[in-house]
């Protein structure tokens, strides 16, 4: 099951965050593999999507590809909020100072089953989401969180787990009234249809 | 500094107005579009911008509640048999409760205003349906509703609805095979909500988060009468709390209302009418703070039944799952309901049933729950979604008088003021009416096949959040607070909009009776002034 950028921008839509500049970023080929290291970005930037998208590889289902892509839209849209893209990247560069305590090496870096172990570990999994609070509330809500809510509210996302238009999306008013899913694409201009 | 000055009282206002939700918004309109200076008092915030920020609280935990309730402001004590929890049961903001509302609106039924006279229990209103017939028309063209006429239970209605239904959802259409041999109807739900664009906004587009927040502006709110109201003159001042209303020497005319800024400052707001618009707790407070020597239990309570007779309609609901998708959580409403039983007699209490779409869980809100992540939580997800099924019910409570909202004067809000208490109890004919939903939802879900998971009928039932019946309206200045025109006995320029008048509540979402009403006491407030 592939995730596209169509999908992270569905879900941007939905928060009221919509233009063109967040196609144009990520149409850039050097950030379309999502590792981050796209030319002109700062690098506390660089750090961000790079640990999202580590993040995300052990949130999401495993059969789920083209996380980089999506994340990295995604993370791009949320970031047009100054605040909440300081309160992500400072939460960020607190895990990875924990990942090279604990394990020797940023977030980003380490296997794919350190990862799920550290934020277990962490107590990130039985957290509660909290934006002001301790390391692992912040975590949950700003990393985990943030990345689950784009995945299951993303019509993608959505059709892994039975419907196509999940709360959050707006993904019109046909999809109530079938008996079962459709087999099309997901609409990402749905959202752009209000007033 | 400017935007305190922007809160000081309107020279030479003729009607001040105390709310800003549905029942002040459209009396605000449709005064201010006859000519009228009007100002509003409106105790909560103007919520400005797009509604992604409360789309949001809603949806992610660790945010606080979209609409900013439950502070010191809103301090209530809940007394009676039955907690009422009050602040999930009302929004202080410009548009006020519909902010957050479901958005469901049906007449009542004739039988409705004439409950003593046909069966001798609660009170008749000192109008029938027929005189407010053409009230619910209007009020069906001021909200925006989308409704066919494809229920016999309902009460007659000279046109059709000013936009089409929503379609029948799919889980509609496996509910009508079982409804079908049980010999019961299913009709569609009037929706105060564009099917079609209407009145300037958009049509649903199947965001799924009606309650509490549309993102798109396809759900009425109270704002767009506020918003034409401003368009039209009215002067409309938000986080204005009105603490007292004062009098004249005689005690025969409210001459000004007292409230507060945010800033610490009251003013004084003049005017020749006096609207009290405040959502069925709130109005009561507000009458019974402004007490004098002239009025000692209250203004305008010289029958001693303002506050009395608290009502509000019981839910009662049965689900379970099913062996096949139901396809639950795409929309944020619903889309078939059932009057067959309401007029019955045995129990004579109404009950309005209704078929859900929006049953058990959406994934992506118990993904944001979860204590696992991964294959895991879509293991978890791909079990507890899908099969749902469930249906609703509204069950009516009848009038007493020891149901009731009073002042708490030990308990104090910010500000010093009393809080409201609300004393609150659910009788046993209210409980036996909870029962026979119960027994009918049951016999639908058996038919289905479906194994029911949950209940809830008389022992654990909850309000609906519809307060009604704390300033009854009748013809007898002795046992009612309000006349026919929604004018105190009283107090002569002194008006109440909204579900505090009712006699008897039915068990209908109340809010197109406001509205139907709101437009009633405009017209007749107008004639006064003219
Ligand atoms: C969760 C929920 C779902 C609902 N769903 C439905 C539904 O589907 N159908 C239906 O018909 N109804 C529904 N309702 C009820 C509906 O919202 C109310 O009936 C309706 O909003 C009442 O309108 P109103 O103008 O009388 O009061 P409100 O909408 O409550 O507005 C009153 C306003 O007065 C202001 N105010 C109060 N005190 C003061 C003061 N002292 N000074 C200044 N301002 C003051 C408040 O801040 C508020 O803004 C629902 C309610 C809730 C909570
Ligand atoms: S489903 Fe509800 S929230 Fe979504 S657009 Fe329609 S009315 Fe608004």
């Amino acid at each position: 099951m592939r995730l596209t950028r169509r999908d992270a921008l569905a879900v941007l839509a939905g928060l009221g965050i919509t233009g063109g500049a967040l196609g144009l970023s990520t149409l850039d080929p050097t950030a379309a593999d999502g590792d981050g290291s796209s030319g002109d970005r700062d690098p506390a930037e660089t750090d961000l999507l790079a640990t999202m998208t580590a993040a995300a590889e052990v949130v999401y289902p495993s059969q789920v590809t083209g996380v980089g892509e999506f994340v990295e839209t995604y993370v791009t849209g949320r970031s047009r909020d100054a605040s909440r893209q300081a309160a992500m990247e400072t939460v960020v560069s607190e895990l990875d100072e924990i990942a090279r305590d604990w394990h020797g090496a940023p977030f980003a870096d380490l296997a794919a089953d350190d990862r799920d172990d550290l934020l277990r570990e962490l107590g990130v999994a039985d957290s509660e989401p909290v934006p002001e609070g301790n390391v692992s509330e912040r975590v949950r809500f700003y990393v985990v969180n943030e990345l689950l809510y784009a995945f299951y509210a993303s019509p993608t996302g959505g059709r892994l787990v039975g419907i196509e238009n999940p709360i959050g999306h707006a993904g019109g008013t046909d999809s109530y009234q079938r008996a079962a899913m459709d087999g099309g694409q997901s609409d990402v201009n749905a959202g752009e249809n209000d007033g | 500094m400017a935007d305190e000055r922007a809160r000081a009282p309107v020279a030479d206002a003729d009607v001040c107005i105390v709310g800003a939700g549905p029942a002040g918004g459209i009396v605000a309109h449709r005064l201010a579009e006859s000519g009228q200076n009007v100002v509003v008092l409106e105790a909560g915030p103007r919520f400005d911008g797009d509604r992604r920020e409360q789309l949001e609280a809603h949806v992610r935990p660790g945010l606080d509640g979209p609409w900013e309730m439950g502070g010191p402001r809103d301090a209530f004590s809940s007394s009676g048999e039955s907690f009422y929890p009050l602040n999930a049961a009302r929004v202080k903001g410009v548009g006020g409760t519909t902010l957050h509302w479901q958005g469901m609106v049906m007449r009542l039924h004739e039988r409705d205003f004439e409950l003593d006279s046909r069966h001798g229990v609660g009170a008749d209103w000192p109008l029938d349906y027929d005189d407010l017939k053409p009230y619910y028309a209007e009020a069906e063209r001021e909200l925006g509703v989308a409704g066919a006429m494809d229920n016999p239970y309902a009460p007659p209605r000279d046109d059709p609805f000013p936009m089409t239904a929503f379609p029948p959802s799919h889980s509609d259409s496996i509910f009508a095979e079982a409804c079908e041999r049980l010999g019961l109807d299913m009709h569609s739900v009037p929706s105060a909500r564009n099917a079609e664009p209407y009145d300037g906004r958009s049509p649903c587009v199947g965001y799924g988060t009606c309650k509490p927040v549309c993102p798109s502006g396809a759900k009425y709110t109270a704002e767009s009468h506020v918003e034409k109201a401003e368009a039209a003159g009215a002067r409309v001042i938000d986080r204005a709390r009105v603490r007292r209303l004062e009098h004249d020497e005689s005690g025969e005319r409210v001459v000004a209302a007292a409230y507060t800024t945010p800033d610490g400052e009251t003013h004084r707001q003049a005017a020749d009418q006096f609207v009290v618009a405040c959502g069925g707790v709130e109005t009561v407070r507000l009458l019974l703070l402004s007490e004098s020597d002239r009025h000692p239990n209250g203004l305008a309570n010289s029958s001693g039944v303002l506050g009395r007779y608290f009502m509000d309609h019981l839910f009662a609901g049965m689900g379970g799952r099913l062996d096949r998708p139901t396809r639950q959580n795409h929309v944020g409403f619903n889309t078939s309901e059932c009057h067959q039983f309401y007029d019955d007699t045995e129990p004579v209490n109404g009950v309005k049933l209704e078929f859900l779409n929006y049953a058990g869980p959406s994934p992506v809100i118990d993904a944001l729950h979860a204590d696992t992540w991964g294959d895991e939580l879509l293991e978890q997800l791909d079990e507890s979604y899908g099969t749902h099924i469930s249906m609703g019910a509204l069950v009516e409570q009848l009038p007493r008088a020891d149901n009731y909202v009073g002042l708490d004067r030990e308990t104090t809000d910010d500000l010093g003021d009393p809080v409201p208490e609300v004393h609150w109890s659910i009788d046993d004919q209210t409980k036996t009416a909870l029962s026979r939903a119960n027994e009918v939802q049951a016999s639908v879900l058996d038919e289905l096949g479906v194994d029911v998971e949950w209940t809830v009928g008389p022992d654990n039932t909850g309000p609906a959040f519809h307060h009604m019946g704390t300033a009854r309206m009748g013809d007898d200045p002795d046992s009612s607070v309000v006349d026919a025109e929604c004018r105190t006995h009283d107090v002569r320029n002194l008006w109440i909009a909204g579900s505090s008048v009712f006699p008897t509540g039915g068990a209908m979402n109340p809010t197109l009776t406001i509205a139907a009403l709101a437009v009633r006491l405009a017209s007749s407030l107008r004639a006064r002034l003219s």
